[in-house]
């Protein structure tokens, strides 16, 4: 798979001389319209990939802000039948942005693998990533190649080198480093350290790496980015929404843009270089 | 019913029960589970840690547990000779402790000082938490706000030995909820951090490696019912949640043709109000907590609460083995209400002067529902699987709410 929207995002970012940016956000948090509105928005403000949740009732990987982020949106009637319908949405006006549904095997083996897997592909969704199917659990690797959709594995600090060939050999599209022993949102990583463990998963896969899981600020971003190929931002983004709700929980004004504008700061930190 | 050479042979080298079991667990803790599974495998094949293991069985946990005949309840329903196998005299009060000797053993082996573990009756907590101590290891148990409120004695005891009590607000507050929590502390502190759970569920090598120091029930059975019977019994029934009790009591016998099996879901309020926790009457396969198996879900693949009285039967998942137990028709699996499970609870505790926990209440609920509609030579053993001091508050209220 050469030829895709995320092969051809990283082959563009190489050419900018910069790291991408990968924001996170919930599908249909906190309500449809406003993650649609969001969604659609994300690639003018400075997305360069974008990773949609797919909500899930027991995110076990995730901390409180992804953890209520998929409450809400299971709350306003999430479902994967929408998620899909809000990246076929988001097709309509974007052609080139690669979209990437994360989240839990559960609700896709609900669906029916081969079905959910069209169904995405028409969407026009590039990548997948299921947080809770490590490379020993192989079950969806020749259904995603057959449909032509990316299977992104994580790898964190405790994937050691006798490991990583067996999960980079799994993956396509890019890698991402979960760069805490943790869950999303809670502590951040040394820069250090993420630079060792670029360089180390670099020596096993030509793959793109991308770094994320408490990322929370344009520093960070753009220092993470000095040593990587993206960074991804997704509990500071969705914690923005929960920090623009009223009191009966429906989106106050000026909830979208908060997002868009932490992810504008983002972008700008990532291009700029802030943290020299 | 599908005919197999055996049933014993579970799981495969990547822990699957059939389609069941697996590892669908996050990259962090991969490496951590193999270690688990590698550790486990030196363990069980070393007599040194067997002897060990035995010998906390026989001198602290207290076994063997009795093999003792209800004679006055056999009477009263004028059929089937009913043996209860008393895992509710262990150390502790439940069958969970058995389990909790042997994980405590291997986290020392494997060098890990801090212990977590859920717990939704409390008895898994209050058994993590007598082995912290006496180990001298940190403990930390997650339970559910509900739970909390319903099973404050056991939160008491657990306190009293040492642990921190960490209450889970998210979700329903009940026993999925406090294990989405102990996985998310655990993939934090995979350094130092071993997660002892309590059930046969879990990625592997959990479902095998509870099942196998569980069996320790279904083994001394045999060897009392041959004493008791001179032979072996004709019906197990055991209740489940995540099912260890039964798959310790029923492993040793699966292979035993000649012995019908039973396991008791519970229904809640019933099976047609939805509030119940009966995941294989009324869920689907999926995945949930690290493994393939039968889950209480909607259309889209979300985790529906459970219901039952009995906190600790209040899981909306099951061991994946039963899963498999359950498709290949080896084991049959019904299901009994609260207020079956109350009632049980009472005529147990009036006629024998046991007082069973709620959990147990539910296999011997159906225990006598079939009693009198077998004969007098039939024999049947039901795991008396805890002591039910923990459940006076709930049944008490649940007794005053039916008089209205």
């Amino acid at each position: 798979m050469s030829d895709t929207r995320i092969s051809q995002r990283f082959a563009a970012l190489k050419e900018e001389g910069r790291a991408g940016l990968v924001t996170f956000i919930t599908a249909g948090d906190p309500d449809r319209d406003t993650s649609q509105a969001i969604l659609n928005a994300l690639p003018d403000a400075g997305a360069d990939l974008i990773e949609l949740g797919m909500p899930f009732s027991d995110p076990m990987a995730d901390g409180p802000a992804i953890q209520a982020a998929s409450l809400r949106a299971i709350g306003a009637g999430a479902s994967m039948r929408r998620t899909l319908e809000m990246v076929t949405d988001f097709r309509k006006t974007d052609n080139e942005t690669p979209i990437i549904l994360m989240g839990y095997f559960n609700p896709v083996y609900a669906y029916g693998v081969d079905e959910f897997l069209t169904d995405a592909k028409q969407a026009g969704v590039d990548g997948l990533i299921i947080v809770d199917l490590p490379p020993e659990e192989g079950e969806l690797r020749a259904p995603l190649a057959k449909a032509g959709i990316d299977f992104i594995y994580l790898t964190a600090p405790t994937t050691d080198d006798e490991r990583l060939p067996t999960v980079v050999k799994s993956a396509s599209g890019f890698i991402y480093y979960v760069s805490i022993t943790g869950i999303t949102g809670t502590a951040s990583a040394n820069v250090n350290d993420v630079a060792d463990a670029v360089a180390r998963i670099r020596k096993h896969t030509p793959l793109p790496v991308a770094v994320g899981f408490g990322i929370k600020t344009p520093e960070q971003a753009a220092a993470v980015g000095k040593v990587s190929d993206a960074v991804v931002v997704g509990s500071a983004l969705v914690g923005q929404i929960a920090d623009h709700l009223d009191e009966n929980g429906r989106p106050a004004p000026g909830c979208a843009d908060a997002v868009l504008g932490l992810v504008r700061d983002l972008s700008a930190g990532l291009r700029n270089g802030i943290a020299s | 019913m599908t005919k197999l050479n055996t049933y014993r042979g579970e799981p495969d080298e990547h822990g699957h029960f059939g389609i069941y079991g697996g590892r669908y667990v996050a990259e962090t803790l991969m490496p951590l589970i193999l270690e688990v599974e590698k550790a486990y495998d030196v363990a069980k094949n070393d007599p040194a840690f067997q002897t060990e293991f035995k010998g906390y069985l026989k001198n602290y946990v207290g076994r063997p547990t009795p093999l003792y005949f209800a004679e006055r309840l056999t009477e009263q329903f004028g059929g089937a000779k009913i043996y209860f196998k008393r895992e509710d005299l262990n150390h502790t009060g439940a069958h969970k402790i058995n389990n909790c000797m042997g994980q405590i053993l291997l986290a020392k082996r494997m060098g890990k000082q801090r212990i977590i573990a859920e717990t939704g009756a409390g008895q898994h907590g209050v058994a993590t938490a007598t082995v912290c101590a006496l180990f001298g290891m940190d403990c930390t148990i997650y339970m559910g706000e509900t739970d909390i409120e319903r099973q404050a004695p056991n939160v008491f005891r657990m306190k009293m030995l040492g642990a921190e009590v960490k209450p889970v607000t998210s979700g329903s507050g009940t026993l999925k909820d406090a294990m989405n929590d102990a996985l998310r502390d655990w993939v934090a502190r995979v350094h130092d951090t071993y997660y002892l759970i309590g059930t046969v569920a879990g990625p592997h090598p959990y479902p095998a490696m509870v099942r196998d120091f569980q069996s320790v029930i279904g083994t001394e059975l045999m060897a009392q019912m041959q004493e008791a019977e001179g032979r072996d019994p004709d019906t197990l029934v055991a209740c489940i949640g995540g099912g260890s009790n039964a798959m310790g009591m029923f492993h040793p016998y699966l292979d035993n043709n000649g012995v019908r099996i039973i396991a008791v879901e519970a229904a809640g309020e019933g099976i047609d109000t939805g509030k119940h926790a009966a995941s294989l009457s009324a869920g689907k396969p999926g995945v949930l907590h690290g493994n393939r198996t039968y889950l209480l879900q909607d259309a889209d693949g979300q985790i529906t609460e459970a219901h039952s009285l009995s906190a600790g039967l209040d899981y909306p998942g099951i061991g994946p083995e039963h899963a498999w137990l359950h498709d290949v028709g080896r084991v049959e699996y019904v299901s009994i209400t609260d207020t079956e499970a109350v009632d049980a609870f009472q005529l147990c505790t009036r006629t024998e002067g046991i007082i069973p926990a709620l959990e147990s209440a539910h296999a011997i609920a159906h225990a006598v529902k079939i009693a009198g509609t077998l004969p007098t030579d039939h024999v049947m053993a039901v795991n008396m699987s805890g002591r039910g001091d923990k459940d006076l508050d709930s049944v008490g209220r649940f007794i005053e709410a039916r008089k209205g």
